[in-house]
């Protein structure tokens, strides 16, 4: 399945968001998520099955003004 | 001592975190300006990258409150998944809400803002919006559930200062109890200072620190101005007249003919 994160193309397993992080490297990181512009909650990833196409966000915290 | 949302900050100068040469230079100036809220964002990470995470590390490591934003969003819904994105990864209800509406001047849509913060609002987040010195859109933000307003002095960043001192001096006189922090457009301290002394209740400045010769002193000298103009608001300042008022008085005065 190709899904976007971040506007780069992956090929993951079928599956949920988590499992998606997971296997993109992101297990145990300080992240918030969102998929097709809509939050998702750390709790309700591993509940979140994504789609073929489907476009994830993931942000860390960072310098603001 | 001034409250937002409940909470009491003995600093009145509210400090951004980007744009400094260093992590180390930011986290003297912090230290430099006696903030005790700084500001913070997020942005995207990749799974090989570590900055966010060291970030983290550092800010936590500060023991101060952030107060996260949404810079760079330009619509309401992208302002509110930010949002609740920097809720759940700062761990605090505040927001710094910036829903932009001109690219050239980063004015904020002061629409997108007032239906953003009412959205924010009914969801439990105590929203900082930032927004202009409007005093209608200030009561539609207020209306929306906003306890703390932040007018722009002048665009993000460009060093202008109060670019409408009657609008600002109005909108402080319109809303006494309500905090009122000045958020983007300050260059030197002198014009902290002057926000202070129109009875503003804080200052946020960022740029103005981080891209000095020497940010460090710079927050040092915007600490002072912050403390300068409040001390000087308080002491009730006298008010500017057109005639000339000798300082000296004149009665007693010696009568020397001519």
């Amino acid at each position: 399945m190709r899904i976007f994160l971040n506007d780069d193309v992956h090929d993951v397993e079928p599956g949920t968001l988590a499992a998606a992080l997971e296997s993109l490297g992101f297990s145990g990181r300080k992240i918030a998520t969102a998929v097709n512009g809509r939050f998702v909650a750390a709790a309700a990833r591993p509940s979140t099955s994504l789609s073929d196409g489907d476009r994830v966000e993931v942000v860390a915290p960072m310098q603001g003004g | 001592m001034s409250s937002f949302y409940g909470v009491d900050l003995g600093s009145r100068l509210l400090l951004g975190t980007a744009r400094y040469p260093s992590p180390a230079v930011l986290e003297r100036a912090i230290k430099a300006s006696g903030a005790e809220v700084v500001t913070v964002s997020l942005r995207r990470e990749g799974g090989g990258g570590r900055a966010g995470q060291s970030f983290w590390s550092f800010v936590q490591s500060l023991g101060l409150r952030v107060l996260p934003n949404t810079a760079g969003c330009h619509s309401v819904q992208e302002a509110v998944t930010t949002a609740h994105m920097a809720r759940e990864l700062f761990d605090t209800k505040w927001i710094k809400l910036e829903v932009i509406g001109d690219a050239d001047t980063l004015q904020p849509d002061v629409f997108g803002l007032v239906e953003a913060a009412r959205i924010l609002s009914q969801d439990g987040f105590e929203v900082f919006p930032y927004t202009t010195e409007d005093l209608v859109v200030a009561e539609r933000l207020v209306e929306a559930g906003c306890r703390v307003l932040m007018p722009w002095g002048a665009p993000i960043g460009s060093a202008r200062g109060l670019n409408n001192v009657y609008g600002l001096r109005t909108l402080r006189a319109h809303f006494p109890d309500i905090p009122l922090v000045i958020d983007a457009g300050l260059g030197v301290p002198s014009h902290a200072a002057a926000a202070m002394e129109l009875g503003y209740d804080a200052v946020l400045v960022n740029t103005a620190v981080a891209e000095a010769g020497d940010p460090v002193a710079m927050a040092r000298a915007f600490a002072l101005a912050v403390e300068a103009g409040r001390a000087a608001f308080l002491a009730q300042p006298l008010e500017p007249r057109d005639m000339a008022v000798p300082s000296t008085p004149v009665i007693g005065k010696a009568v020397l003919g001519g």
